[in-house]
């Protein structure tokens, strides 16, 4: 019997011929990525343990990005630690407020993550470059605190679901609906510790963006990691950003499978998931009766350019509704820039929205977009979990750029299509 | 290793918000973060547990996020192990690496109500309903992982490998 995508990554990062589900291996890993919440802890470990030396200051990378510009005090003094760990072992890859980004829009773009490589962070959202065609999953404080010392990690071989791909997305349907879509057909635990292996001649349809935010909300279905194959448009995304050698891994065609699901892409509509979970998906035409009062566009689900730019054709030329609160969060510097070169933060400005820094701030109810008691926010964020914006009575909607901004304006869960039509 | 204590208890889902909203990850003190364990959905759990407490569950225990200051507010609450129908996997390795008990075991799951006196014997994997006189077999850790828990985590097993 085959292996599976990842189990070929897995078995060539472990030195083993060939792995089966279930198996447990040490792997050798390609990157080790922490961030302001959970480097600290991982400090701590590390210091704790005594290391003194890290495995290789080039395959780190540290990301100050969840409350920074710091939030407060606590923030500060948690960012200064990671400061001063970056600057004792020279970390190469060390990302502050000026340099930094949302991590997992800022690693890709800066070339640090190629297909093929084995990648690990603490953050669950991780899984992002699967998209990439690389093995990339989240782990734990401790889990990263071990790897920067050995340069390697502990894994249970996962088995997998094949997602069998076919046909085109329609307009204003991006790959938000899709992974929204597939979470609703499988559950918050549909794919819990599996692989989901995205095929099927529908990938060539999908850009390189509708990857990254299909693979960035894997681990909302429970999956250990989302992975799509290499093809032209991932060649064309990594040429230019990573100078390294990098190799491309292939199912085998007698690949086991835990089962198959069929998607065909072009019933895929514009989907919302309503609080409490990610799987409670709807159809954005079931909202008109939902009034809102926040909308939140951004973070590592979708503040790419692409998500931006998405935002802007709707948002252009219209102004959110009375008492509608925007938020635009461009996920990198660069992507901020262009915004601006582009026209985007004009047309965001004159639709009534603000436009932040890189931060993952309201996404996880750390700051910068706060939701009281009763509020209501669609948000192209991730995770819509009770009290994740804020106050435990208030509530997510997740929801594509699009249909949050045709939401914003319309002052109630929308389509896109019932606001630009109208 | 054993575990005894009184059980709270949780249905499914339950996410890594809940047990610890993102709002306080801006402390690593384990009592702060401990404070505020489960608040999102039982403002009383805090004043209720006990040293030594048992938490049980349903499906998909810990799902949600990397954060590790999910198993160790349950742990500087007090909570010795979760009992759970199965674990998220981020929070199941997460436990295992700070040298926290968890098991899973869906008879536990279902036949334990909250308030019940429950006892773990860890080697065999038996779960003790003392109050509903019942018992219940769990799982038993595969070897690598055991030795890892035994061992204090997995740093204390890598400083064990290195010496």
């Amino acid at each position: 019997m085959g292996m599976t995508m990842t189990q070929k990554i897995l078995a060539a990062h472990a030195g083993l011929p060939e792995v089966r589900s279930g198996q447990l291996i040490q792997s050798k890993l390609d990157l080790i990525m922490g961030n302001d919440i959970t480097t600290p802890v991982a400090i701590n470990e590390f210091e704790a343990a005594g290391f003194d030396r890290v495995f290789d200051k080039s395959k780190i990378a540290l990301v100050m990005d969840h409350f920074v510009p710091n939030k407060d005090i606590k923030a500060a003094t948690q960012c200064k630690q990671c400061r001063a760990f970056a600057r004792r072992f020279d970390i190469d890859h060390y990302y502050d407020v000026g340099t930094m980004g949302i991590e997992h829009a800022l690693l890709p773009e800066k070339g640090l993550v190629a297909p093929g490589e084995a990648v690990i962070g603490a953050d669950s959202h991780t899984c992002t470059y699967g998209a990439l065609g690389s093995f990339s999953t989240g782990v734990g404080s401790t889990d990263i605190g071990a790897a920067m010392a050995t340069g390697e990690l502990w894994f249970k071989v996962p088995s997998a679901i094949k997602v069998n791909l076919t046909g085109k997305l329609r307009p204003y349907v991006s790959g938000k609906d899709v992974i929204l879509t597939l979470i609703g057909m499988i559950g918050v635990d549909g794919a819990r510790y599996q692989s989901l292996e995205f095929t099927g001649p529908g990938v060539a349809a999908l850009t390189i963006y509708d990857r990254l935010t299909i693979c960035n909300m894997a681990i909302e279905a429970g999956a250990k990691n989302g992975i799509f194959p290499v093809d032209d448009i991932t060649r064309a995304y990594v040429e230019g950003r990573v100078d390294r050698p990098w190799t491309t891994y292939e199912a085998d065609a007698d690949a086991e499978y835990e089962r198959t699901i069929d998607l065909d892409l072009s019933q895929v509509d514009c989907t919302v998931a309503w609080p409490h979970l990610p799987e409670n998906a709807h159809s954005a035409r079931e909202g008109k009766d939902i009034a809102i009062d926040q909308i939140v566009i951004g973070s590592c689900t979708n503040g790419q350019l692409a998500d931006m730019a998405a935002a802007a054709e709707v948002l252009k030329g219209r102004h959110l509704a009375k008492d509608v609160r925007g938020i635009i969060i461009p996920a990198t510097e660069h992507v901020y820039r262009e915004c601006m070169r582009l026209g985007y933060t004009d047309i965001f400005l004159d639709a009534g929205c603000v436009v932040s820094t890189p931060t993952c701030g309201p996404c996880l109810g750390g700051y910068m977009g706060i939701l009281a008691e009763g509020e209501r926010c669609v948000s192209t964020t991730n995770r819509n979990f009770v009290g994740r914006m804020g106050h435990a009575k208030s509530e997510v909607y997740l929801a594509s750029p699009a249909v949050a901004a045709a939401s914003g304006i319309a002052g109630h869960i929308s389509h896109p299509e019932e606001v630009v039509n109208k | 290793m054993n575990a005894h204590g009184i059980a709270h208890k949780y249905g499914d889902h339950v996410d890594t918000d809940v047990i610890i909203p993102a709002r306080y990850l801006n402390t690593q003190s384990h009592k702060e973060l401990a404070s505020h364990c489960m608040e999102e959905i039982d403002k009383e759990f805090i004043h209720k547990v006990k040293d030594g407490d048992i938490m049980v569950a349903g499906l998909n225990f810990g799902c949600g996020s990397s954060r590790e200051h999910a198993p160790i507010a349950l742990k500087a609450a007090g909570i010795s192990c979760v009992i759970a129908k199965n674990f998220a996997r981020i929070f199941y390795r997460n436990a295992i690496n700070i040298g926290m008990a968890i098991l899973e075991c869906p008879a536990a799951s279902d036949g334990i109500s909250a308030g019940d006196e429950v006892a773990v014997d860890f080697d065999s994997g038996v779960i003790t309903n003392i109050t509903k006189n019942e018992t219940y077999q769990a799982e038993p850790f595969p070897p690598f992982i055991k030795n890892m828990i035994v061992k204090g985590g997995l740093m204390a097993s890598l400083k064990d490998k290195e010496a």
